[in-house]
């Protein structure tokens, strides 16, 4: 495994946190990153579509949580103390995501980034930003505004 | 940059305003109810003028004009020339309702409000005509020294004599040097000058003479500046008005053509802001010359003396150059209003502030809870620091609620408005008396009561009170009384509209409800049965739809606007002597009463205000209704059953509800519903966090809370859970409807 590289974020160079869904690995820009929580069980709420594991709460806030692996159209996440909160946010939109476990910060040239190739069949697909090698491992990028459940759209 | 702090002052200005309605509002009152002494006319008369000058400096023309022939009136009665009848008051009190509009009007750039000249029209009709243009002229002069600059725009008085004492036969000379801020904030003489130019004839010469040659040129200083012939007619306070937002900025001087005395009495009065005057050793003017500069009567000399600035050339606060434009009509108002020491503080610091004590509230919660979960014995030192915590908290806690909250006087006031409305429209004789003004209410709470008690007040005036000849056949005085109180009363407040009129006509109410089809024929009803079909929908009792009420608003909305509120309203009527609708509401919408029940392994909050009751459901009380349905019997009603696991999606309906706990609840129609529960934990105290910003809107679901162990739970909407309900509770179905 590699250390996480910690240099200085030049404007050619973006930083990714990697994390485990299952048994592949996806990440998202750093920047959108506000906090890392562990597992806490969600209050689920009514009539929410099933990848909205629910709400908690953040500091005095409520925060909606999404099960990234259900939206992704896998299994559930299990919802255990190795299971962590990835609290992101896009524009005004805060969120968590529950994933497996986090692995890695990575930095490397934006450059590297690859859009993905057009294949459909896949609900992942509709998610996925960019795609990438580290090592020898595709990372997934994730698209943060196309997770996240579009306010009351989805809600209602 | 200078538009800012314009704006601020405008916004103050406006405040204020509202400040010197409410004490208008209050002394005419005491005038209607028989103070007629001076001091209380001038707090009218200074109100007034207070509104009319503010309005000038800001050249707020329609407002200038409306206040200054109400002031004109008012002059009247202060000065003894004009008694004070009935008929006046009510004209005065029409005429502050209608100045309130033109404020507002000014403040929001609304149109101005209808009926403005008629009201004025009839008030001026008091002083009768000759009079009242004879007396313009003396009280123009005789008001002079308050009133400085502001005097009225309005060019029905331009052919007075001009009060100034300036000649009116010389032109007005003005001499204007823009410094360099000017041009720096994004000022530009030739609009000034082009504003000028509008407002009547002119002459401009571009003085030239300070240009220095042109390696010698800084591009940033300032050079030029003009000298101006303006036509007479135009009043002084309409040029400096050009002027406004540059009077910092700029030197201006003003004066006649008159005799060689007056020049040589130029030499004593410089520019009223040169700042060799105040500090004569420091270094003259640079551009300052004594044969150019206009001559500035002799009036103006004392302010040039007192507003004078300390330091040369610097752009000043306080506005010195024309000062009697701005400083002299705000004077009066001081004495007006005498609130206290208050703070103006930004609604969104408060509400912040409100949040923070909600996560303090709910930390201690928490803290509480560990605390005992670590089985500390109950008189150990952290167990006593706890207490004294949560107390403290408590304290925390209702005093931040306190900030928000308002006294509801601005509210009855606006009530008071509406009752003189109705009343003279319907033709009837009302009194509203207010008792506990001072009673305060969370802000909100105020905004969202206007409409429900505007509603209930009309309806008081319409409904309630009788024909003054029905009084008076009934041996009661011809004028209605309408009594609006607000009280505390353990820990909430208590708003009463209370008439003292012919009560309900109850077989009239159960007739029309029979005949709309509301209730059977055969219904046997109680008294306070028949009195709460008032709220059902639909319901109006007048016989013709007159022109106040009627309008196919009732008192169901009322009712629903007050339950949105948390609150709950009442009504009790004795034949005869009046009708009293009692309005119940929490003091703040930042925390809610509620009752904390379990379903399906989930914590959930119902609003306390929306239950009715609870019971044990036995197998008698339930009945199957249709094949996926049921109902159960509650004193002689049926009322629908729902499973809130089922309705909420966490379960499937059961297959037995015998033995269940069922919360009755009272929807905003009126209709009752019945909603199954798990468990009721406790009744507390929760703080509201919003769903809408971070999720969005979920069918039955108003809030959230987080509860003592730091979990979310959900606050229901009864009413919204009922109207989206799908009511299965017997065929197991988990995709629901919703």
């Amino acid at each position: 495994m590699t250390a996480p590289t910690k240099t200085q974020t030049v404007s050619s160079e973006i930083e990714l946190l990697s994390f485990r869904l299952g048994k592949e690995e996806y990440s998202v820009d750093i920047m959108s990153v506000r906090e890392i929580r562990g597992w806490t069980r969600a209050t689920p709420l009514p009539h929410a579509p099933d990848f909205v594991r629910g709400v908690i709460n953040l500091r005095g806030t409520v925060l909606p949580v999404v099960d990234l692996s259900v939206r992704l159209g896998m299994q559930p996440v299990a919802g255990d103390a190795r299971n962590v909160i990835i609290v992101v946010q896009t524009g005004a939109q805060t969120a968590g995501l529950l994933v497996d476990a986090v692995s890695d910060i990575l930095a490397l040239p934006a450059s590297e980034l690859q859009p993905p190739p057009d294949l459909a069949a896949d609900t992942a697909q509709r998610y996925i930003s960019a795609l990438t090698i580290v090592e020898g491992r595709m990372i997934r990028v994730l698209d943060l505004m196309a997770v996240l459940p579009d306010d009351d759209a989805e809600a209602a | 940059m200078p538009n800012d702090p314009m704006a601020e002052i405008k916004a103050s200005f406006f405040i204020e305003c509202d400040e010197l309605l409410e004490s208008l509002q209050d002394a005419l009152t005491e005038i209607d109810e028989g103070a007629h002494d001076g001091e209380t006319i001038n707090i009218v008369f200074r109100a007034v003028h207070s509104i009319k000058g503010g309005a000038g400096a800001f050249g707020l023309d329609a407002l200038v004009g409306f206040a200054h022939r109400y002031e004109t009136v008012m002059d009247e009665i202060r000065s003894g020339r004009l008694d004070i009848s009935p008929e006046a008051v009510k004209l005065f009190f029409q005429a502050a309702d209608l100045l309130a509009d033109e404020v507002h009007a000014a403040r929001d750039g609304l149109p101005e409000p209808d009926g403005a000249e008629a009201c004025l029209k009839d008030l001026e009709a008091l002083l009768g005509t000759d009079r009242m243009i004879e007396e313009e002229a003396t009280e123009e002069v005789s008001d002079f020294q308050p009133m400085g600059l502001s005097l009225d725009l309005d060019l029905d008085f331009d052919l007075s004599p001009d009060p100034s004492g300036s000649a009116t036969s010389d032109p007005h000379l003005l001499r204007f040097k823009p410094h360099a801020e000017l041009y720096a904030s994004g000022n530009e003489p030739l609009h000034l000058l082009r504003a000028l130019a509008e407002l009547g004839p002119l002459q401009i010469a571009a003085d030239l003479a300070a240009i220095p040659s042109l390696d010698a040129i800084d591009p940033e200083a300032a050079y030029l500046s003009w000298e101006m012939q303006i036509d007479p007619v135009i009043e002084e306070s309409a040029i400096l008005d050009v002027f406004d937002f540059v009077e910092d900025v700029c030197d201006l001087e003003f004066g006649s053509q008159e005799t060689s005395a007056d020049r040589v009495t130029s030499l004593a009065s410089r520019p009223l802001n040169d700042p060799s005057f105040a500090q004569p050793d420091d270094i003259p003017s640079p551009d300052f010359d004594p044969l150019l500069t206009a001559l500035s009567t002799a009036r103006d000399l004392p302010e040039s003396v007192a507003t004078a600035p300390a330091a040369p050339e610097m752009p000043q606060e306080d506005a010195p150059t024309p000062p009697a434009a701005t400083a002299p009509p705000r004077a009066p108002s001081t004495p007006v209003a005498e609130p206290g020491a208050t703070v103006r503080v930004d609604l969104e610091r408060i509400d912040r502030l409100v949040n923070l004590v909600g996560e303090l509230v709910i930390n201690q919660a928490m803290l509480a809870q560990s605390v005992t979960e670590a089985g500390l014995p109950p008189n150990s030192p952290v167990m006593t620091g706890l207490e004294a915590f949560m107390m403290l908290t408590r304290d925390i806690q209702d005093s931040v609620m306190m900030i928000r909250a308002q006294p509801v006087k601005p509210l009855f006031q606006r009530m008071a408005r509406i009752v003189r409305e109705a009343s003279s429209a319907v033709g009837k004789e009302v009194k509203l008396r207010t008792e506990g003004e001072a009673t305060e209410v969370d802000k909100t709470v105020i905004e969202r009561l206007a409409d429900p008690l505007t509603h209930m007040i009309r309806n008081a005036v319409d409904h309630g009170l009788e024909a003054p000849e029905t009084r008076v056949a009934a041996g009661k005085p011809r004028e209605g009384v309408i009594t609006l109180s607000a009280q505390h009363r353990s820990g909430r407040v208590v708003i009463e509209v209370t008439d003292d009129g012919g009560g309900i006509n109850r077989k009239k109410v159960f007739a029309k409800a029979v005949e709309k089809g509301l209730v059977p024929a055969d219904a046997q009803l109680s008294d306070t049965e028949i009195d709460n079909l008032l709220f059902l929908p639909g319901f109006s009792t007048a016989d013709q739809v007159s022109a106040l009420s009627g309008r196919g608003v009732g008192m169901d909305v009322v009712r629903s606007s007050i339950q949105a509120l948390g609150g709950r309203i009442s009504i009790s009527s004795a034949p005869g002597s009046g009708t009293s609708f009692s309005i119940s509401l929490p003091l703040t919408l930042a925390v809610l009463d509620g009752m904390v029940v379990t379903v399906a392994d989930e914590t959930l909050v119902v609003p306390l205000s929306a239950i009715l009751e609870t019971a044990t459901l036995t197998s008698e009380d339930i009945r199957a209704l249709g094949p996926e349905t049921h109902v159960i019997h509650v004193r002689g009603a049926f009322v629908p059953l729902y499973d809130l696991g089922a309705e909420l999606g966490y379960r499937a309906p059961k297959s037995n509800y015998e033995g269940g706990i069922v919360l009755l609840t009272a929807q905003e129609n009126g209709e009752r519903s019945a909603l199954v529960v798990d468990t009721i934990l406790e009744q507390r105290q929760v703080v509201i966090k919003g769903l809408q910003q971070s999720y969005g809107h979920i069918p039955g679901v108003a809030a959230a809370t987080i509860l003592g162990d730091g979990q979310i739970a959900l606050i229901l909407d009864p009413a919204d859970l009922v109207h989206n309900a799908s009511g299965r509770t017997r065929i197991p179905d988990l995709t629901l409807a919703g």
